[in-house]
């Protein structure tokens, strides 16, 4: 630590070069760092409906076909089985396609049970939906991004589901409440959902009557899971509707892994911006000690060993990659706001800025290493007469 | 002037050497650059590319009114009896109409690359498939047989999934389907899919009735009467478009956020790569101090020596830019990925380095080197003769 004042002062030697190094490292340390963010979060599906112990339950053949709402009853009976609920796509939008609303037919007593405690809703509003045919639960972000209020009718025009009465796309429906996410890290997930009776759903649509797209169990012990989904499983099997129930959390992951290998793009680039990186910075170490070399052959003859000489140098490599990397994540921090915005249902979390640390030392290292063998290789007396 | 320009230029060249290590920071600094916003982007135009070659302007796409995809939509065999009854379509040698009724579904397969289960589509088509789409092409095995559970894959399909090579069978919803074939159609994305019987399909998923309707037109100038004999019927209710807007239609959101993704991230990485070229630049003005104040001295002026110091940085610029891009293009260009597209199934395509995107590659990259050369360049042409030279 005594040598710290000395570090830091060669360190600033040539003031312009490493001012400039240093932003050029903290820009990539601020790439690190929101790359390794996203990363992490396409690994991470958040909580709630993906909880432990939330299982899922689709047709085996094709997420698209519909399973026998009579399903629910037999899942119910299966040992470990907590709850059981169900639900459709709707594939609802409002008034333009690019507004969509992630609308749910919910059995109101099943689905409420499942998800206990995951949303705040208010008892008289609850209230007022249980009384209300055609109300509806929409997440409070949603009301705000389309300027609902409770008492409000909207129509939601659904891309699947005609309507029995008149052919119609359309389903209107009164907003009689709102709802919030308790957990906050569920906001996203949770921010473009309404909620809205089965009942009507199924008593107004024209085709599929009875038939509901997927099942969501609740089980009592997770560890039970893998249990739990074989028996739901072989009570559907060989019947025209075969199932696969899987944890919620694996069925989300399943489906990130489908938008392509994210993980592999991601470290693609990061692989491009620290191969640059290592020369950038390397080029900077290696000019620094060469214009030092006088210098630190007046240090080797006041004493310095070998050792100290070498561990200056990397202790300056270190101190330059640190400094880079915690602002460049500390940027990359303020920034996760941002990244949430655009990623819902995954979990966004510093966490992933972490390894940011490892990398700044592992580039310190290689960076400074080469420069520091040649410090500590200088020959006192060629040294001091400059001859390199 | 122009005389004293290019011999500064040409002194600030044969110098080059010297200051290798540092003029390659600014090459590999924008090489990195280009290298990424070029193998990004080239997703986009891959993407965008698949979609855009999977229509014809002379065939029009009908689906149910307000269903925007053909997974979501539903016509009955009498909505389709009267789509074979209107203006504008071709026909055959036997008066046919050239109309194939399509049953369009999703059905699970394991994926080669992560081996699970990955979302495909297997389409129903009608006896008319291969004059409504002449560009589909046996190239293994046979045409699949109508009425018994066979199916052909695509070409992209089978390279992506498990156990989709002719002859293979696929165990899909209590049945057997046999592979019969493989087939290409212009790399468009039905090669990322599964074809077989729309009736078998249909008896298979139990749905009585077609997803939509494809309509080849004597020509795409008939597409007008078409469209309008077809939505001004009041016995029917659909949307008619033509198959390029479609599939265009499709592959708008996917675009778009590979662009925004692209340059956002190749936004930062080149500001960080200006930092290095004005590093790189400032130590050759600094190594070359005494070369310039000697220019200087003996009567070239201030201009040619900055012009110079920027055209030394727009040249390794340049060159950064072409290593980046051939990079990007050596590694990338043809590479298949796949992705879940706007039907909800993977839509396989391949990167594909536009001469566009190498273009716009390089035109990065001369930016980030006249920026990070301007003022480095500047201070080459104030150096103060006398200081500089006793300096040395």
């Amino acid at each position: 630590m005594k040598y710290f004042p000395l570090v830091w002062a060669t360190l600033w030697r040539k003031k312009t070069r490493t001012i400039f190094t240093l932003l050029s490292m903290v820009v990539a340390f601020l790439l690190f760092g929101m790359l390794e963010t996203i990363d992490y979060a396409f690994a991470h599906p958040s909580g709630g409906a993906t909880g432990a112990d939330k299982l899922i339950t689709i047709n085996k053949y094709s997420i698209t076909l519909l399973l026998p709402f009579s399903d629910a009853q037999a899942i119910r009976a299966v040992p470990g089985v907590a709850e059981v609920t169900w639900l459709t796509w709707l594939g609802a939008y409002y008034q333009e396609s690019k507004n969509f609303v992630f609308a749910l037919p919910v059995d109101t007593d099943s689905y409420f049970n499942l998800h206990k405690d995951e949303f705040i809703v208010s008892g008289e509003q609850m209230q007022a939906y249980r009384n209300t045919r055609t109300g509806a639960l929409v997440n409070s972000a949603l009301m705000k991004k389309f300027g609902w209020k409770v008492g409000d009718k909207v129509p939601l025009h659904s891309t699947i589901w005609t309507q029995k009465k008149d052919a119609s796309l359309d389903w209107t429906f009164d907003i009689v409440g709102s709802f919030d996410a308790r957990d906050p890290t569920q906001a996203g997930q949770q921010a473009s959902t309404l909620l809205f009776h089965y009942e009507l759903f199924d008593e107004g649509r024209s085709f599929g009557k009875g038939n509901v797209g997927w099942f969501e169990e609740r089980v009592g012990d997770p560890s039970q899971s893998a249990a739990i989904a074989g028996r739901i499983d072989a009570l559907f099997a060989n019947s025209p509707n075969e199932t696969k129930t899987q944890p919620a959390k694996d069925f989300a992951l399943a489906f990130m892994k489908q938008l392509g290998d994210i993980g592999f793009v991601l470290r693609a680039i990061l692989g491009a911006v620290f191969f640059t990186l290592l020369f950038l910075t390397g080029n900077t170490m290696m000019q620094s000690v060469r214009e030092r070399t006088p210098e630190l052959a007046v240090l080797k003859t006041i004493g310095f060993g070998d050792a100290k000489v070498l561990g200056l140098v990397i202790g300056e490599s270190l101190l330059l990659c640190v400094i880079a990397a915690v602002i460049g994540l500390g940027l990359s921090y303020a920034a996760l706001p941002i990244i949430k915005l655009g990623l819902q249902g995954v979990e966004v979390s510093p966490r992933a800025l972490l390894p940011g640390i490892g990398a700044a030392v592992l580039l310190a290292l290689a960076v400074g290493t080469p420069p520091a063998l040649r410090a500590m290789r200088l020959n006192i007396v060629d040294a001091l007469a400059d001859k390199r | 002037m122009f005389k004293q320009l290019a011999a500064a230029i040409s002194m600030s060249l044969q110098t080059l050497p010297q200051r290798v290590g540092a003029s390659s920071v600014i090459v590999i600094g924008i090489a990195g650059v280009v290298a990424v916003l070029v193998s990004v982007l080239s997703m986009g135009a891959g993407f965008r590319h698949t979609l855009a070659d999977s229509g014809r302007a002379d065939r029009a796409i009908i689906l149910r009114g307000g269903s925007d995809a053909e997974l979501n939509s539903n016509l009955t065999r009498a909505d389709v009896d009267t789509i074979g009854n209107a203006p504008g379509l071709a026909q055959d040698s036997d008066g046919k109409a050239l109309l194939s009724n399509e049953l369009v579904t999703v059905v699970n397969i394991p994926k080669i690359d992560t081996g699970t289960d990955a979302n495909i589509t297997l389409r129903g088509v009608g006896l008319e498939l291969t004059k409504v789409r002449p560009e589909l092409k046996i190239v293994a095995g046979r045409m699949f047989h109508p009425a018994v559970r066979e199916l052909i894959a695509g070409a992209g399909a089978a390279k992506q999934f498990r156990g989709l090579t002719v002859g293979s069978v696929l165990h899909l919803r209590n049945a057997d389907w046999t592979v019969t074939g493989m087939f290409t159609s212009n790399g468009d994305v039905h090669e990322s899919e599964l074809l077989a019987d729309v009736d078998t399909v249909g008896s298979s998923i139990e749905r009585n009735g077609y997803s939509s309707a494809v309509a080849l037109l004597t020509s795409p100038a008939e597409f007008p009467r078409f469209k309008d004999a077809l939505t001004t019927d009041p016995q029917l209710k659909v949307d008619v478009q033509r198959e390029p807007e479609y599939y265009a239609a499709q592959s708008k959101a996917l675009t778009k956020a590979i662009n925004v993704v692209g340059n956002t991230v190749a936004v930062i990485m080149a500001i960080g790569a200006m930092f290095g070229a004005l590093n790189s630049m400032y130590s050759a003005v600094a190594a070359r101090g005494l070369e310039i104040a000697t220019l200087r001295a003996i009567g070239f002026g201030a201009l040619p020596v900055l012009l110079s110091v920027m055209i030394e940085a727009l040249l390794l610029s340049l060159l950064g830019g072409v290593i980046g891009a051939s990079l990007a293009w050596l590694f990338f260009n043809g590479h298949s990925v796949s992705t879940l597209g706007g039907a909800f199934a993977q839509v396989v395509f391949q990167l594909t380095v536009t001469r566009a995107l190498i273009i716009t590659g390089i035109v990065w990259a001369c930016v980030i080197g006249l920026l990070g050369g301007f003022f480095p360049a500047l201070r080459a042409a104030r150096l103060p003769v006398a200081e500089a030279l006793r300096a040395a």
